[in-house]
Order: structure tokens, then C-alpha cells, then sequence
């Protein structure tokens, strides 16, 4: 199939950036999203052209480092990451926009690239559990009832791409925050710093420069592997609950 | 290190002939002998050793600097690990964040000797598996040691919030996996190696907070810096400005992962590279048993020239879905309306105590054998059905669901067809190598002060892989090995503070540094016609074909006699765009092709100079008469380690003799 591409192009991060538009020929159906910007990628080095910047990494929509906005959409059309968006989701003569993650706290690097560090400094601030290695009790020693554990499991597992925070309309990290704050605060071995954890995360959340939450519900619909919007209704929960306890004290 | 550069008999047979244009050959150099493991039991050594190595007084841990090159499983728990303990670590990555290292796409699990089951397992016999699984070429006494630490990786795991998949009582489950008879597979659904990530990711990041760690991402390792003999620091470029810098330290650790992307196509992630392997390996480092990659059976057939890499589906997989193609040659009815008689599920008959069950690299190649006879299935009759049928009638569709519904999922949504109810096509794809840096017990590379842990390293694998062994030994080496042996050489305080600085006036760094920027200069100078990617392509089809799943004398001759001639068309005709200074993604792979272009003929010397068949490495001349890989124990029982001579010069071989103590070696079979 034959498309249109118009591509957001910026040098750098203090480059003003605009959108370049691009014609590709012989796309199969059977292409990655990111096979087709190979594709073009290739011709435009072969021209003499600056190749479109783009992060993407294990193409297996598990590492998050891909990160477009596809015709206005965080991963385009299909419920997935971009890499793992099918041209056969297009129409051959189709014109497609194709943008970087639009929020202030994701300056853009190059093209389509941007820096995401904030939502690791939101992990240090408090997404982990403490213990050493080598101070572990024996793993039998606490069980974990079943629906906790596949309750953990399911916010456990974002992906950290930040589709959530592209797509939502104030730039909100809540989702990315909650998913991990329920994988940690539902478990027994997480319940020691449960207070700590969701105020201290909550609080980074804020100091990196993301909106606040209005429960417009575009990043779970967003969200390639399908964390529910509760997840931030859970977090508000025990923000609450944390925010009470500390009050008393 | 000097070796005696004589020409032995060996390089005199295996130096090029007129006929295939001339490679270099090889020299064989003084033995190499593993003299940290110690003697005695082999359940007694890692205690052992424990107790006899150095330590560092914990207040003067934070005086030592370690870096740590990686961020996977072994990179993110070493770093953890270190830091905790007390060194300042300076970590480097090349992806955005820690957390997107390529551990992360690991689906099936993680092994370890809990024997929760009851069924027989103990850490001698996960110990037995893995030497025997290897085909007798690893170390029995790291094996023995990787077994032992398996179990407290799982009570790290769980304290750290790994999400384990678990039973109702509220303990945790386990199945059985690739190759062996014991449930000691723990599991989180399809994403285990994502979650044990993130689990070293959060240690990691607790570090990082709490300033113990100076995190570098988006920054690639170019070089090694070597003074005095001792490996000292880094050469990095920043991605994102283009600044090259230097980083110094006590003591480098490794943890950059394997070279499956010198094939071009992969389940590697697109960046995963050699680079800082091979850079290391020019800097002194031996590189051991090159030719021992692992080849997944359970993969996405690939779809066309636009193919950019390839997926794995996790041989968990194979636990349910039957394996077959249609007994006829060029059968080519859509698979449900082959007739049950006219099919050929051919593991299963060829081998029934095991059937679908055998090892990956048996199974790889029954699949390239069926498909070599003209009855492969799908585009090209490169792929293998595995059939869900039976499973969905046995189990019903839901339990199939609950245990594969997002393996499924994946599928369907790369190939568009529906494995409920139409058979999978599968192929092999390159997957993990087994080979990597030279290691000793402590895993310490033959440069002093040089690490490598997880893929990077040779050791505990041997010439085969078992299926969840690859996250066990990322997170024994990273979480337990490493952090106790790296104190023994620190503790020798070979760095006094004060008389011997490094800085980046001292000629050897210099010399790095000059190097590293001539070689980034020059891709970019060189203005060609081709492409990174048009090159990486070449060299990945060349080494599929001739240093793939089946080797030859004849084929590997012909890939080192083409590899020299296009790493020459290469500096003439490679075309990279930009400049040095700024965020440049050409530039970045051009750089890693560079290191692939030599790997790939040391890839190749390897596989023609082991004239045996063991576990990935087949070669056509050494098999049973049934097909079967023939190892000649007395002739190659030995780790292949080589040194470095130069570009295109015969490297010098080192032969590291296995002993067996414990585990007879007998011809493995799965029948």
C-alpha cells in the first residue's frame, strides 16, 4: 500500500518542531507500525536525509520504549503498543499523523523522542519494597491469597511507556502511579511502607510537573495492556487513608 | 597473558586454503585453568570460597567506585546489590530508563531447586540437568553454584513483590519446563522475566534515591580503559548530546547481555549489541565458545524482507500444543483439512519419552530438518503447526485460555490468524548465546578488575541452554555471585587512592579515547551508498546460513571467506547521516555493526575448529547415524577461549579443560 506520512520533525529539544510530510510506497500489511518507518527511515537515508528519531526496543510491546501518538492516538488505533500496531490497521492511500507523547513533564529529545525520566524518579520516590538482598524470609513463609496476588499482578503489569500520561487531556500520571502503588500496597510484603509509598509518590507525581486527575478515563482506555481505571480510585483510596493515619500522628 | 604464538598442527589444518580465499586461521596458546573455584565437595565450594575471599571493611566500601555497564537482570540486581552493600556504583544504560532492558521480554520463568512439589527435585539434580541439558561443556562447579543460589532467588523475588503466579491456598505455583521431568518452573503468566525486572529495577531505583547510585541512561559504552593491566573504566557517549566521557572506577562489571543480533534477526531487542563485549574482548578480555548460540524452536515465522526482528512464543507452549507438518511433501491444504493420518508429529514419534518436550536445540533442528524436506508450512515452508486442538478438547478452551490467553493474544495479533482455532506456525529464531566473555569462578575475565555477569558470560550454559535458566542465572549472578566475589579483589586494595590515579591525560586513556573517536569520525566521513541496516542484513543472512543451526566445514570456510570482504565494502560504502554531536541512530548501529563484522568471523573460526556436534552447536560432519549430535569428548572437552591479536589476524586459542567429578558425561538422549 501507498501512504502519507506527516511526521513531527524537531532537531532538539530547544529546536522549534513542525510537521514534515513524507510519501512511502510498497507497505505490506503484514508490517510493524515501526517497519514502516524503517522503511522510510531507509529512504530517507539513502537521500540524504535526517532518518525520523524514534524510541523502540524489544518490538514485543513489553519494554515501553515506543512512544507515538498515531492520528491523535497514544499507540494509534488498536489497543497495543506501537510496535505492535499491524499496517494492515490502515488503508492503502491513507494519510497518517504521527506525533511524540504531548505532556510538560515529557520534553521532546529529538522527532518523536522524549525524555521520560520522570516516571522513574516517581519510582524512586517510593515504588519498591525495602529489603535487601539477602534478607528475604523463606518464600512459602507468607502466603498471598490468590486474588490478591492476581490483583497485584495486573497492575504490575505496566508497561511504564507513558501512553496514559500522552493521552491524558491534563497530563496526568495518575495511572502509571496507582498501577504501581495497588501492585504494592495490596501485598503483605509491601504493607510496611504502604503509607510512605503512596504519599511519597503521589507527592513526586506532582513536583515532576504532571496534572492533576479529573477521572476523564482516557488513559486506561489508552493504557496498551489494559489498567483499569479503578487503579486510580485505589490509589486515591489509600492516599486518603495514608493522609488520615499521618494526621493523627 | 602472553601465550607461545607457535603454529601448532591445528592452525596449519584449519588456515585458509587458495580455495576459499584466505582467513587468517588460528594459534594455540598456553592452557587456561580456572584457579578461583576451590577444591573438595562440590556442594562445599561456594561456601568455601565465600569464606577465603577478601573482604572490605563496610566503611570503606563507599571509597570504591564500581561500574556496572547494563541494566537487565544481572546488571539491575548487581547494581542493587553493590550499592546496598555500601560501593558507589556508577550504572550505565543505553534505553531511556532501567527498566526497559531486554530480561524484560523473558516469558516463561525462572527455575529453582524449591522441590515445593515434592516430585523428586533437589539442587543436586537441577545441578545434573543443567550439565547434561549444556552437553558436558560447562563448569561443574559454577553449575553446582548457580543450582544452589536458585533457591534464595525465589525468597528475594517474593520479598521484593515479584507477583508469582499462585495456587488458591495462597503458595506458589509451578510448572515444568523445556526438557525436564520436575515442576521447578516458578512463573508470573507469560511476563515473568517483565516482573523479576522490575523487581531489580525497584531495588535498583531505591539506590538511586538514596544516592548510592550515579545512573547514566541513555548512555552507550564504547570502550574499555585498561591501565597497568587492570581494567579502570568506560568510554561512553551521552545518545542524546553525542559527548564522549570517561568514567573511572575500581572495578568494571559487564552485564551488556548477548550477541544473538550479529544474526540480524532475533528475539534480541533491536538494541540489544556486542559492543561492549567485543571492546572488551580487543582490550584483553578472552571471548570463550563464540559458536554456541542457542536457536528457540518457538518463534513467529518471519513474514517478509521488511522483517526487522523476530518473536518468540514461550516453550511453555509446548507443554499443550502438538507439533506437526503434513507427512507429504508440498501439502500445501490449509492445516484442518489435513487428515489426522496424514499428519506427522514428528517429536512425538521420533522421540516418545519426551515428545514435544526435548530440549530447544533438538527441537530446532527436527523443525529445519522437516522443512529442509520440502514440508514446512506457511509463506516459504520455513514454519512448523503447533496445534492447540487437542489441548482446547482435553482442557477446554477456557483452561487453554487462562494459560496461554495472552500468548494467544500476541500471536493473533502479529499474524491475523486465530491459534484457537487454526494450528500456530512456528520457526526457530535466533535466542540466547551461551558463549560470551571468559569467566573464572568468580567471574572475573582474564583483564583483572573486568566482570561479566549474566549472557555476557560463557559459563554456567555450557553449548545448550535449558528453558528458565537464562533469569535464574542473570539474578544468581547479579544478586548473590557477584556481589561476594567482587569484595575479594577490591579487598586487595588494588587501587591506593592518592598514587595511582587515572585521568584522561594518562597515555593508555588517551589512546582509548583517540580510538574511539577516530572510529565514530570516520563512519561518519565515509558518505557511501548503503545503509547500516543493508549491511546488518547481509552479515545476520550469511551467518544464519552457514553458522545457523546446521554448520559445515565447507559453508564455514565460505562465511570467513566472505566476512572480510564485506567489513572491507563496509568502510567504503556505509552511509551515515548527521554528526557525532547530536542524537544520532544511524551512527549508533553503524558503531554496533562495526563490533558485529569481527565477532562474526571469531563466531565462525569457533564453530570450524570445534569439529563435533554439542548441544546448539551441530556440525553436519560429527552426528550418530540417526541424525543425532555427536560430541567427541576426548578431543573437545574444553572451553574455547580466545585472545584477541588484532583485526583479521589469527586469533590465539586457549583451551580451559572440563573435568567431570560428579556428572558422567554419556551421549545425551531424549528418545
Amino acid at each position: 500500500m501507498k501512504l502519507t506520512l506527516r511526521v513531527w520533525r524537531q532537531k532538539n529539544a530547544g529546536a522549534d518542531g513542525a510537521m514534515s510530510t513524507y510519501e512511502v510506497d510498497g507497505i505490506s500489511a503484514d508490517m510493524s507500525f515501526l517497519e514502516m518507518l524503517d522503511t522510510l527511515n531507509e529512504e530517507l537515508i539513502l537521500t540524504g536525509d535526517d532518518p525520523v528519531a524514534f524510541d523502540h526496543d524489544c518490538r514485543e510491546g513489553i519494554c515501553g520504549a515506543c512512544s507515538l501518538v498515531i492520528n491523535g492516538d497514544a499507540h494509534g488505533p488498536e489497543r497495543t503498543t506501537a510496535c505492535q500496531l499491524h499496517m494492515r490497521s490502515f488503508e492503502d492511500g491513507d494519510t497518517i499523523d504521527v506525533e511524540p507523547w504531548r505532556a510538560s513533564a515529557f520534553p521532546v529529545v529529538k522527532d518523536l523522542v522524549v525524555d521520560r525520566t520522570a516516571l522513574d524518579r516517581i519510582i524512586q520516590a517510593g515504588g519498591y519494597v525495602t529489603v535487601p538482598t539477602g534478607a528475604a524470609p523463606e518464600a512459602h513463609a507468607t502466603p498471598v491469597p490468590k486474588p490478591d496476588a492476581d490483583f497485584a499482578f495486573e497492575h504490575a503489569e505496566c508497561i511504564g511507556c507513558g501512553a496514559c500520561v500522552a493521552a491524558c487531556p491534563n497530563g496526568s500520571a495518575s495511572l502509571f502511579t496507582s498501577a504501581k502503588v495497588n501492585h504494592l500496597n495490596v501485598l503483605p510484603q509491601g504493607a510496611p511502607e504502604r503509607e510512605t509509598r503512596v504519599l511519597d509518590m503521589v507527592g513526586q507525581m506532582d513536583a515532576e510537573g504532571f496534572g492533576g486527575c479529573t477521572l476523564a478515563g482516557e488513559c486506561a482506555t489508552a493504557c496498551p495492556k489494559g489498567i483499569p481505571l479503578t487503579s486510580i480510585t485505589g490509589m486515591n483510596k489509600e492516599w486518603l487513608r495514608a493522609t488520615r493515619k499521618a494526621s493523627r500522628r | 597473558m602472553t601465550p607461545e604464538a607457535d603454529t601448532t598442527p591445528e592452525a596449519g589444518t584449519t588456515s585458509g586454503s587458495a580455495a576459499y580465499g584466505t582467513f587468517a586461521g588460528y594459534t594455540t596458546g598456553e592452557p587456561l585453568a580456572d584457579t578461583k573455584a576451590p577444591k573438595g565437595p562440590v556442594n562445599e565450594r561456594w561456601d568455601t570460597r565465600r569464606f577465603e575471599a577478601g573482604l572490605v571493611n563496610p566503611a570503606n566500601r563507599r571509597k570504591h567506585t564500581v561500574i556496572v555497564v547494563g541494566t537487565g537482570l544481572a546488571g539491575g540486581s548487581a547494581g542493587a546489590t553493590l550499592a546496598e552493600q555500601g560501593y558507589h556504583v556508577v550504572q550505565f544504560c543505553y534505553q531511556d530508563s532501567p527498566r526497559r532492558a531486554h530480561s524484560i521480554a523473558a516469558q516463561g520463568g525462572i527455575n529453582a531447586a524449591k522441590n515445593y512439589r515434592n516430585d523428586g527435585d533437589s539442587v543436586h539434580r537441577l545441578f545434573y540437568d543443567t550439565v547434561k541439558g549444556g552437553d558436558f561443556r560447562a563448569r561443574e562447579s559454577n553449575v553446582h553454584r548457580l543450582a544452589q543460589i536458585s533457591v534464595e532467588i525465589i525468597d528475594q523475588c517474593v520479598a521484593q513483590g515479584v507477583p508469582f503466579a499462585r495456587e488458591y491456598g495462597g503458595l506458589l505455583d509451578t510448572r515444568s519446563f523445556g526438557g525436564v521431568q520436575v515442576s521447578r518452573t516458578f512463573y508470573a503468566r507469560g511476563q515473568t522475566g517483565q516482573q523479576l525486572l522490575l523487581g531489580a529495577y525497584q531495588a535498583l531505583s531505591r539506590q538511586i534515591a538514596a544516592g548510592n547510585i550515579e545512573l547514566h541512561a541513555r548512555t552507550e559504552m564504547l570502550d574499555l580503559i585498561v591501565v597497568d593491566g587492570r581494567a579502570r573504566g568506560i568510554v561512553a557517549r551521552d545518545l542524546v548530546t553525542g559527548r564522549i566521557d570517561t568514567y573511572y572506577a575500581d572495578a568494571v562489571v559487564l552485564a551488556t547481555g548477548g550477541y544473538g543480533n550479529v544474526f540480524y534477526l532475533s528475539t534480541n531487542a533491536m538494541n540489544s549489541n556486542a559492543t561492549a563485549v567485543w571492546r572488551a574482548h580487543r582490550r584483553g578480555a578472552y571471548f570463550a565458545n563464540p559458536c554456541f548460540t542457542q536457536i528457540h524452536p518457538t518463534c513467529i515465522p518471519r513474514t517478509g524482507e521488511h522483517q526487522s526482528k523476530l518473536t518468540l512464543m514461550s516453550e511453555s507452549l509446548r507443554n499443550d500444543g502438538r507439533i506437526w507438518v503434513p507427512k507429504a511433501k508440498g501439502d500445501d491444504r490449509p492445516a484442518n483439512e489435513i487428515p489426522e493420518d496424514e499428519r506427522d508429529y514428528y517429536l512425538e514419534r521420533v522421540y516418545p519419552s519426551f515428545g514435544n518436550l526435548v530440549p530447544r536445540d533438538i527441537a530446532s533442528r527436527a523443525a529445519k530438518n522437516v522443512c529442509d524436506e520440502g514440508r514446512g508450512v506457511g509463506p516459504g515452508g520455513q514454519g512448523v503447526y503447533l496445534d492447540f486442538a487437542d489441548a482446547v478438547r482435553r482442557m477446554g478452551r477456557k483452561a487453554v485460555e487462562a494459560r496461554y490467553g495472552n500468548l494467544f493474544d500476541m500471536y493473533r495479533r502479529i499474524t491475523d490468524e486465530d491459534p484457537y482455532t487454526v494450528p500456530m506456525r512456528i520457526y526457530p529464531a535466533v535466542h540466547y548465546t551461551m558463549g560470551g566473555l571468559w569467566v573464572d569462578y568468580d567471574l572475573q575475565t582474564t583483564v583483572p578488575g573486568l566482570f561479566a555477569i549474566g549472557e555476557a558470560n560463557f559459563s554456567d550454559h555450557g553449548a545448550n541452554r535449558l528453558g528458565a535458566s537464562a533469569l535464574m542465572q542473570g539474578l544468581a549472578d547479579g544478586y548473590f555471585v557477584l556481589p561476594s566475589t567482587i569484595n575479594d579483589y577490591l579487598a586487595r586494595n588494588p587501587h591506593r587512592s592518592g598514587d595511582d590515579e587515572v585521568n584522561d591525560e594518562h597515555p593508555a586513556v588517551q589512546e582509548v579515547l583517540a580510538d574511539t573517536e577516530d572510529r565514530l569520525r570516520l563512519l561518519l566521513a565515509v558518505d557511501g551508498d548503503r545503509t547500516p541496516d543493508s549491511f546488518h542484513r547481509e552479515l545476520g543472512e550469511l551467518m544464519w546460513e552457514f553458522c545457523g543451526m546446521a554448520r559445515t566445514e565447507t559453508g564455514l570456510r565460505k562465511a570467513l571467506e566472505r566476512i572480510p570482504q564485506i567489513r572491507e565494502e563496509f568502510w567504503r560504502r556505509i552511509k551515515v547521516p548527521g554528526t557525532g554531536e547530536e542524537f544520532n541512530q544511524s551512527l549508533e548501529k553503524a558503531n554496533r555493526i562495526v563490533d558485529y563484522l569481527e565477532l562474526a568471523e571469531l563466531m565462525c573460526l569457533d564453530a570450524l575448529h570445534r569439529e563435533e556436534s554439542c548441544g546448539g552447536h551441530f556440525r553436519e560432519e560429527s552426528q550418530t547415524p540417526d541424525g543425532e549430535a555427536a560430541r567427541r569428548d576426548e578431543e573437545f572437552s574444553y572451553a574455547a577461549a580466545w585472545e584477541f591479536t588484532g583485526t583479521g589476524d589469527a586469533p590465539v586459542l586457549h583451551k580451559e579443560d572440563l573435568v567431570f567429578e560428579y556428572v558422567h558425561p554419556t551421549q545425551r538422549s531424549y528418545a
